[in-house]
């Protein structure tokens, strides 16, 4: 484990604001990014900067530092400075589907994507070569494969998930069990009858032959704009293909398109003879999971809901007066696609900064009581470039066990959160934590830990009001001792007196000066 | 242990003029030559487990003292005071300047600062593992001191030879062995000598050097609540049985007043100085003696008669004045949560309350009863000594004597309760058996003196007749055996008063002193040398030995006589400051809290400052949870790693198995689903096939057990003499990353949460093993 920097996100005043402090107060927990991601980032090397023409120590030097400082990135294993996805590698069945699919293809291409068409079943598939991913990509287009070919199998494709990368999975009626692993391994459980579809026979799309309504017409779209775009995607999807569920305790996953109430999971030749397992809203026809390193997952039951047939197709929903020249399928999946593939919803933070109030530069400890001013800067990527991320709901908790503090951060738009609040009057090893789970963004987990001492013995209060008539007592026992003594000792010497009254004094003074220092066991002399 | 007596015969009374002086100058040179001799000897004792082992920290506590004392030598006083520790107790930490006793670690630091400031580099660790022996000479001389107030030089440098090597103080001394009762049982002795000093002289002077005394008392150890009760209780003694003196008042008054102001400013003690019960007998008995002298003052300047209508007057009053002050601390103590008793004190008190109550405090083995064979163990011939010492202080009873009599009674009961307090007993018991061997030749000595035909005139006549009249005239050598004076130059102040209480009692014993036969005397003689010579054999051997091991390194023998190192705890401390994260926190049991943080660096949970019960059954809880919990507890307290010690490979007996009921018990105690029953079968605790489910599934069994059968195929422990119970298991929640080369300390990391939460679906039989296949090669971590 290497001690993680803070991250510069950008040439900010703070940097030089903030003197390099001990880096073992410091510390960074990114969540649970594994570990391997850690090593990739070191091997994609940053692009060489001016500096990088020095002197080679000067080069070693300045690559780690940009190396670490770029450590906290990892929530995508690509360079941090462009998360998205370059090279994808696209599975099929047979090489048919590369021209009956081709608009969704087109659409990714011309987003910039290099696509790479392989058959499933290729003896040479490999998804890396000398412990590198060749792709940062991953489609499966091939719902019938029964064995991939080449070194890749299920592990292989969770791996590669589990390294950041991005998989969109669409099955269909002759899914292969491999298929439905992968997408168990992910979360998504497809229909166990291998010849069940989802019928409904209310939500079905119109069409010319009175069929056994497995062409679902689905609109239970889910609400979220980073997902889906910010146009509302009017007409509805053309689905056909198998059911799928996701257990309700699974974070990770979310139904894109859900069935209708009306829609349940069976064999459509054969007569239902017992209630389907898969009814209703449960049933998903379409999902994606954001791991938790971030890698996102696409999972759709149905390949034909990418086809040119259907995206060309006019729809209407049965039941419905409206008809549609077009079904929504291409804006959905491209939508989805370009949520999937980190052109949207991408957050980055870092550099988690605070200070005492009126200072500058960061303390190893704060004391109980202090003002302290929090700063975190979180960026969204755009799909070229980061923008500043806006959002009125980023909290931070002041952390011991349970959030002392929870504050709202007020942004200035420019990607900089600020708060400032008082510490608790609790002493402790505390964290600053910012933890931001929003639907369809990455999800941030920064934290910094920080103490909190209690006072020192000179903080405290020099004099209590409420206390004058306590010091008034010890003064005037002190007075009238030493007046007691005075006459004690004036009856046989005078000398002795004359002492004792300088000593007197001299106590007092001195009492006076070094003792009532406010903590208690000293108020007592 | 016979060349003290003879050679320190104290000075006589008569007036001899020169020869006299001459001989008094020549005891005291070798007196003071015999104490340096003892002071080399009671350090060199010691140097066993340096020289045996090396020159480090043993144990648990003094790392901590040892890494407050390097904070103190960095940082200075001030930050030492003021230090809020981050890296214990995570995320609480602890305010170690007010909860420390920094009596230990100001004196070793001192002693660092002068050392180096005369350009002497000591490194802090060396003067850290030296500083016990040295402050253990130094007790030895306070208990010539002492006992020398008590029955004279020559008791006295037998107590003090004793002293310098009773196994007791060696377990607690030897060189390492860097605790706070390294310097305090000093200190107590010294407190005690310089209380009776002002019994004896009724000097202010001496009175403020206890209260000093006292001071550093309480720097240094909680046990000073026992001076605190002791003296009292001595006083007490003293008014009851009507030996009230001015000199009393001035030994005690003071001692009140001057040591509770000063016991005050140390932070730890605090306001518990006059607030909490252990003190309060203290006042109580300053009540009573200010009573006392002003009932003797009232006597001293009234006639018997109107003396007679005060002290009606007076008892009336003070019975109430007494009803009224105990109503109050009966309502003052009543009113405290604890009844205010901290928890310790009440086990002192009532020996069955803390297994009852409190099992943190139970559960440490120093505060368990001791048994008898330790009673022979760490004091062993002294055991029959002491009677004979107790004796000894009854002809005649003095102040000082009484006092030594009260001690011992006391600390006798207090070992019974504490094997630890058996510390305390220690200096009582040298100090008696000083005195009763001291006697013992006395008597002898002379029976054999006066019965042996060249040197002394008239045996029989000599006998009979006053021994300090008679025999002095007619011999050149020293034989007068009457208790010791100091020198007269000093005290003729006194010398009306001392004449008045000293004068009559030597004469009495003198008179009651009969003369043995010669032969019994020779072999008596003889007997007395032989016992100390077994004294002095079972001495060396157990410091030697015994309490010489430092328990971070442990030896063995094996078959052919070869030694055995065991490093593993060090191996253990190093790989976590190698290969961790600086603030990453380490859990373990607490016992290992200390040394993780002092020699690893590593924030821990809990360690031995067990000041918050809460923290450490939150960790019991855990070790004692199925794995999943264990993880969540782990997980929230931002653990990463997991150490625990496992004695099961090499037979090592206290690793964390055996000590496992203990966190059941403790985590139980503040959890309630955690349930002592769950992990006994039948009441018995055991570790084989018949165990317990929730034992074989707490994650303490798993973590000490994992691949365990790896090591011999059978999994046969060692130290439990059976076969484990569960064998082959995987870890789901936790992974190995480090056990040390004899398996006795192993590190567990958490892992990390799984990247993808995988459905529910019951897998196929492929899928399953691809997942395993995975597990084997470590790249993730699926658990479910």
């Amino acid at each position: 484990n290497e001690q993680l920097a803070i991250p510069q996100l950008r040439q900010s005043s703070y940097r030089h604001e903030t003197p390099p402090t001990n880096p073992s107060r410091r510390c960074l927990h990114l969540g649970y990014f594994g570990g391997k991601r850690l090593h990739k980032i070191s091997w994609s090397a940053p692009k060489p900067s001016p500096l990088t023409r020095s002197a080679p120590m000067a080069k070693l030097a300045i690559f780690f530092t940009l190396t670490l400082s770029l450590l906290p990135f990892l929530s995508h294993s690509f360079s941090p400075d462009t998360p998205t996805d370059r090279r994808i590698l696209v599975l099929l069945d047979d090489f048919s589907l590369k021209s009956s699919h081709s608009i969704f293809f087109t659409s990714l291409k011309s987003r910039g994507f290099d696509l790479d068409f392989k058959l499933a079943d290729d003896p040479k598939l490999s998804l890396q070569r000398y412990g590198q991913y060749l792709y940062d990509g991953l489609i499966l287009f091939a719902p019938s494969v029964e064995r991939f070919g080449g070194a890749l199998d299920v592990a292989a494709v969770l791996d590669f998930v589990d390294s950041g990368h991005d998989l969109i999975v669409a099955a269909d009626t002759t899914a292969s069990d491999l298929i439905k692993s992968v997408a168990t391994e992910c979360g998504v459980d497809f229909d166990e009858d291998p010849s069940a579809m989802v019928i409904d026979h209310q939500g079905y799309a119109v069409s010319d032959v009175d069929g056994d309504h497995t062409l679902i017409a689905a609109d239970e779209l889910i609400r979220s704009d980073v997902i889906l775009g910010k146009t509302k995607i009017e007409a509805p999807v053309l689905f056909k293909g198998i059911a799928h569920s996701l257990n309700a305790a699974n974070t990770l996953a979310l139904k894109v398109l859900s069935g209708s109430p009306s829609a349940y999971s069976a064999n459509p030749s054969a007569k239902l003879s017992s209630p389907p397992s898969l009814t209703g809203s449960a049933i998903s026809l379409v999902s994606v999971v954001q791991a938790r390193n971030n890698a996102r997952i696409m999972i759709s039951g149905s390949l034909d809901l990418f086809s040119n047939r259907y995206m060309k197709s006019s729809v209407q929903k049965a039941g419905s007066p409206s008809k549609y020249e077009k079904s929504g399928n291409e804006q959905f999946v491209t939508e989805v696609s370009k949520w999937l593939f980190h052109e949207r919803g991408h957050l980055k933070a870092g550099n988690l900064r605070h200070l005492k109030v009126g200072e500058t530069g960061e303390p190893a400890m704060y004391r109980i009581k202090d003002d302290l001013e929090f700063y975190v800067d979180i960026f969204e990527w755009s799909g070229n470039s980061w923008e500043p991320y806006v959002a009125d709901d980023v909290q931070v908790q002041f952390y011991m066990m349970s959030p002392y503090v929870l504050k709202t951060l007020s942004t200035d738009k420019k990607g900089l959160y600020h708060t400032s609040f008082k510490v608790p009057d609790v002493y402790g090893v505390f964290q600053f934590k910012v933890e931001y789970q929003k639907l369809g963004y990455t999800s941030l987990s920064l934290s910094k830990q920080i103490p909190v001492r209690p006072f020192r013995h000179n903080e405290y209060e020099r004099f209590i009001p409420t206390a004058f008539p306590y010091y008034g007592a010890s003064f005037t026992t002190i007075f009238f001792f030493y007046l007691f003594v005075f006459f004690l000792v004036i009856k046989t010497r005078f000398a002795g007196a004359l002492q004792m009254a300088g000593f007197f004094i001299f106590s007092v003074v001195y009492l006076y000066n070094n003792r009532m220092v406010g903590r208690p066991p000293f108020s007592i002399l | 242990m016979a060349s003290p007596e003879s050679a320190v015969n104290g000075p006589t009374m008569t007036a001899g003029a020169a020869s006299k002086s001459l001989r008094n100058a020549f005891g005291g040179v070798i007196a003071f030559i015999i104490l340096v001799l003892i002071g080399v000897l009671a350090f060199s004792i010691r140097l066993f487990s340096v020289i045996k082992y090396e020159s480090v920290i043993h144990e648990f506590d003094p790392y901590f003292n040892y890494r407050v004392t390097q904070f103190l030598s960095k940082n200075g006083i001030y930050d030492f005071w003021n230090w809020f520790d981050d890296r214990t107790w995570y995320p609480l930490g602890r305010v170690i300047g007010g909860t420390v006793y920094p009596g230990l670690t100001l004196t070793a630091g001192t002693i660092w600062k002068v050392v180096n400031s005369l350009n002497i580099p000591l490194s802090v660790e060396t003067v850290c593992v030296f500083t016990a022996p040295i402050f253990s000479a130094f007790a030895s001389w306070a208990a010539y001191l002492l006992t020398k107030e008590v029955k004279g030089p020559g008791a006295g440098l037998t107590a003090a030879a004793l002293l310098a090597m009773v196994p007791s103080y060696i377990s607690r001394s030897v060189a390492g062995s860097y605790d706070n009762e390294a310097v305090a049982i000093f200190a107590l002795v010294f407190t005690f000598y310089l209380y009776i000093k002002t019994l004896n002289t009724g000097s202010l002077f001496y009175a403020t050097l206890n209260a000093l005394a006292y001071f550093y008392m309480v720097c240094s150890w909680g046990g000073y609540t026992f001076i605190i009760n002791l003296i009292p209780m001595h006083v007490l003694l003293c008014i009851v049985t009507g030996r009230y003196s001015s000199r009393l008042y001035i030994a005690y008054a003071p001692l009140v007043v001057l040591g509770t102001l000063l016991a005050s400013l140390v932070p730890v003690v605090g306001f518990n100085a006059v607030l909490t019960s252990e003190h309060f007998a203290s006042f109580l008995v300053f009540i009573i003696i200010h009573v006392v002298a002003l009932a003797y003052y009232i006597k001293g300047i009234l006639s018997p008669k109107m003396f007679k209508v005060a002290v009606t007057l007076v008892v009336s009053a003070g019975l109430a004045v007494c009803c009224a002050v105990i109503a109050i601390l009966i309502a003052v103590v009543a009113s405290s949560p604890t009844k205010g008793w901290s928890g310790r004190s009440l086990t002192l008190l009532d020996p069955t309350y803390a297994s009852k109550y409190i099992p943190i405090i139970a559960s440490v083995s120093e505060h368990q009863p001791p048994t008898w064979p330790s009673y022979f163990m760490d004091i062993n011939v002294l055991a029959f000594l002491v009677p004979a010492g107790i004796i000894a202080c009854f002809m005649p009873l003095t102040d000082s004597s009484s006092f030594v009599i009260l001690y011992i009674v006391t600390s006798v009961y207090f070992s019974g309760v504490m094997v630890r307090l058996m510390l305390v007993l220690a200096p009582a018991a040298c100090i008696l058996s000083g005195i009763a061997l001291s006697e013992a030749f006395n008597v002898l000595t002379r029976s054999i003196k006066f019965q042996l035909p060249g040197i002394a005139g008239n045996p029989s006549i000599a006998s009979e007749e006053n021994g300090s009249s008679t025999v002095v005239a007619p011999n050149d050598i020293p034989k007068t055996e009457e208790a010791a004076k100091e020198k007269p130059a000093k005290k003729n102040r006194k010398k009306e008063k001392e004449n008045v209480e000293k004068k009559p009692t030597p004469s009495k014993t003198e008179k009651r002193l009969l003369v043995l036969p010669l032969e019994a005397s020779v072999i008596a003689v003889l007997l007395l040398v032989l016992l100390g010579a077994f004294y002095v054999v079972h001495c060396v051997w157990a410091a030697a030995e015994a309490y010489s091991a430092p328990s971070i390194v442990l030896t063995s023998h094996s078959n052919d006589g070869g030694l055995h190192v065991f490093d593993d705890f060090r191996e253990a401390y190093s790989w976590l400051s190698h290969n961790t994260d600086v603030d990453d926190k380490v859990a373990s049991w607490w016992d290992y809290g200390y040394q993780t943080t002092a020699m690893a660096n590593r924030t821990v949970l809990v360690d031995n400052n067990t000041w918050n019960n809460t923290h450490i059954a939150t960790v019991g809880t855990a070790m004692s949870s199925p794995e999943k919990q264990a993880w969540e507890i782990f997980h929230s307290l931002d653990v990463k790693y997991v150490l625990v010690v496992f004695g099961g490979v090499v037979g090592y007996p206290s690793d964390d198995i055996n000590k496992f009921l203990w966190m059941v018990r403790i985590g139980g105690g503040v959890f309630p689903h955690i349930k002592e029953p769950d992990y006994l079968r039948d009441g018995q605790y055991r570790i084989d096939a018949q165990a317990t489910p929730t034992m074989l599934n707490c994650l303490m069994y798993k973590l000490s057990y994992f691949r365990f059968v790896e090591t011999d195929g059978k999994g046969f422990d060692r130290v439990r003499r059976t076969e484990i119970g569960k064998k082959h298991f995987k870890l789901t929640h936790f992974e190995e990353v480090f056990t040390t080369h004899h398996w006795m300390v192993r590190i567990y990391k958490l892992k990390p949460q799984r990247n993808r939460i995988r459905g529910k679906t019951k897998k196929s039989k492929s899928s399953r093993s691809v997942s395993s296949k995975r597990d084997v090669r470590g790249k993730r971590n699926p658990w479910h």
